[in-house]
């Protein structure tokens, strides 16, 4: 399939889902308009409040802001984990210890998290940031541990007979080996961050995209609740396509990576 | 050829000058007086490994043997024989049960840093380039990176990769792998050079390119290798002398064959020589017995 035929079909599905929804809000095919126009909103109105939200600017506000506690929480977290991970893999043993307690941490439903965090760090971006930090954490530390202890075992030891030192090996051997995997779980980790990001917002702040839609839904405006969900998932697939060329730029080495691109 | 599993000291052959045309072939092995400082020293060597059920299996038994400075060893064996454990033994991979091994008199403790190892399995790192596989060797012993690489770039010319130094390894087939590994092995300039099938998972013309090549660049260096195959003909057509495992567990060495081929030798042409075909006749006779034992379970001309 050629690139233009692939685009062309994308945005043809959206194009019949939006006419399927204009159709059923505005006629009576499927039921009631004003009803479902209610519940659903229109086409038309949902646009209209996007392009209000361009037009005046204050949207920018809120996609940075957003923005912001996303890679914030990414950047904190994927540090963390890196480092934390390392401990736990090469230590075997404090690994074991504190096995039990990772894992019960992250079974934990972040959003019960929440106010705590409200409560700990305000209603700014910090609680945000500390609510998508849990998120992308976990991701990014099981990933260095099984990183760090599943490094082949044959470039291990040719390493050594290649006369690294400990500290070389931790540093052209175990520490690419993990961030390969890092970098491979990149678009669960990031997505993380925007929901913790998201979620956060929607659960108590002042601004970003989860405080448009909550505010949006506060006020029974249907087409803002909609508006926001539009911009999120543009704000998201943005953000994904841009994780493609970060990864692919670290990833060069990786047969499959260079397969796709 | 009378058996000659007991001789394990091994005599120079004209001061180590192999390489050179004018040797003669099939000269006489303890002809030339002059004796070479041993490289590795195997004595009484027992290697064994713990397993699951407590019990320990021995994979190999009081192995004795000698690889004199500039000699190329080779170990042939049945599959599952220990050959590549007690090559591991002679890297400081692993430490024999009982035993010593000595690096040039010296007993082994640890790793042993006189030693470059090829591997049969991919051994180069997947993230760094060709040229930065190759420049690690020396940078981790200290040598600037600008350096590093200048001799690396040279040492992929060497071995015909020059115009392949920034691709990484999977854009890389399997022979040129083995020939960057190959490099990144020799750059060090090990004392003695181990190798465990390397060639293994090559196919069989790639093989006999990779083993021109081998033999180029030895007979450039002349140093010590310990080269470990389950191909007897890809033994002879190499080693100055092929040494039999028998079927493990509990492998012994049980011969030791010099091979008195003239070099330098071309090995696509080599087989084809009597001399080649009676030497490879009298292992093989040796070998055939313990490649059958390594296969109990199938019974002669089982096969329906």
């Amino acid at each position: 399939m050629s690139r233009v035929t692939l685009t062309t079909l994308q945005v043809l599905v959206a194009v019949v889902l939006i006419l399927c929804w204009q159709l059923a809000s505005t006629t009576h095919i499927i039921g009631d308009p004003q009803n479902i126009a209610f519940f659903f909103s229109t086409p038309v109105d949902v646009a209209q409040q996007v392009w209000d939200w361009f037009a005046s600017g204050s949207i920018w506000y809120n996609l940075w802001i957003t923005l912001l506690e996303s890679i914030l929480s990414f950047l904190i977290g994927a540090i963390a984990a890196v480092i934390l991970g390392f401990w736990f893999a090469r230590k075997p043993k404090l690994g074991a210890v504190f096995d039990p307690y990772v894992k019960g941490a992250n079974a934990m439903p972040r959003v019960v998290l929440a106010p705590i965090f409200t409560l700990w760090f305000g209603l700014g971006i910090w609680s945000k940031v500390a609510l998508g930090f849990t998120l992308v954490f976990f991701i990014v530390f099981f990933n260095v541990v099984q990183g760090v202890r599943e490094v082949d075992r044959t470039i291990l030891s040719n390493g050594r007979m290649l006369g690294m030192s400990e500290r070389q090996l931790l540093r052209h051997i175990y520490l690419p080996s993990a961030l390969s995997w890092v970098f491979s779980s990149l678009h669960t980790s990031i997505g993380f961050a925007v929901v913790g990001a998201v979620v956060g917002e929607y659960l108590g702040s002042a601004a970003g995209l989860g405080y448009l839609i909550q505010q949006a839904e506060g006020m029974f405006d249907i087409a803002g609740v909609f508006a926001g969900m539009f911009v999120l998932a543009a704000f998201v697939i943005a953000i994904d396509y841009g994780v493609t060329l970060i990864e692919r730029r670290l990833l060069v080495w990786r047969p499959q990576v260079h397969a796709e691109s | 050829m009378p058996r000659d599993g007991t001789m394990l000291t091994v005599v120079g052959k004209g001061g180590g000058k192999d390489g050179e045309p004018g040797r003669q072939p099939g000269g006489q092995p303890g002809s030339a007086p002059k004796k070479r400082r041993e490289a590795v020293r195997f004595e009484g060597v027992n290697i064994e490994f713990g397993t699951p059920g407590k019990t320990v299996f021995r994979a190999v038994e009081d192995a004795d043997l000698t690889i004199a400075e500039g000699e190329f060893v080779a170990i042939v064996g049945p599959t599952g024989c220990g050959k590549s454990t007690l090559l591991n033994a002679a890297a400081g991979l692993l430490t024999p049960a009982a035993g010593r091994v000595s690096i040039f008199g010296a007993p082994l403790s640890g790793l042993n840093h006189d030693a470059g190892y090829l591997f049969q399995q991919e051994a180069l790192m997947p993230w760094k380039t060709a040229l930065e596989n190759v420049a690690i060797g020396l940078q981790t012993a200290g040598t600037p990176r600008r350096e590093a690489r200048a001799e690396a770039r040279e040492w992929l010319r060497r071995v015909g990769l020059h115009t392949f130094a920034d691709r990484y390894p999977h854009m890389l087939s399997g022979g040129q792998r083995k020939r960057v590994a190959m490099a990144q092995v020799l750059i060090r300039d090990p004392q003695i050079i181990l190798m465990d099938e390397p060639f293994g998972p090559l196919d069989a013309q790639t093989r006999l390119i990779m083993g021109d090549l081998l033999l180029r660049l030895w007979s450039e260096m002349k140093k010590a290798v310990l080269f470990v195959t389950h191909d007897l003909e890809e033994a002879i057509s190499l080693a100055d002398r092929v040494v039999i495992m028998s079927a493990g567990p509990a492998a012994r060495i049980i011969g030791d064959f010099p091979i008195t081929l003239a070099r330098p030798r071309d090995i696509s042409e080599i087989k084809l020589m009597p001399e080649f075909q009676t030497l490879h006749r009298d292992i093989w006779h040796m070998l055939k017995a313990e490649v059958l034992k390594a296969y109990p379970d199938l019974t002669m001309g089982g096969e329906q």
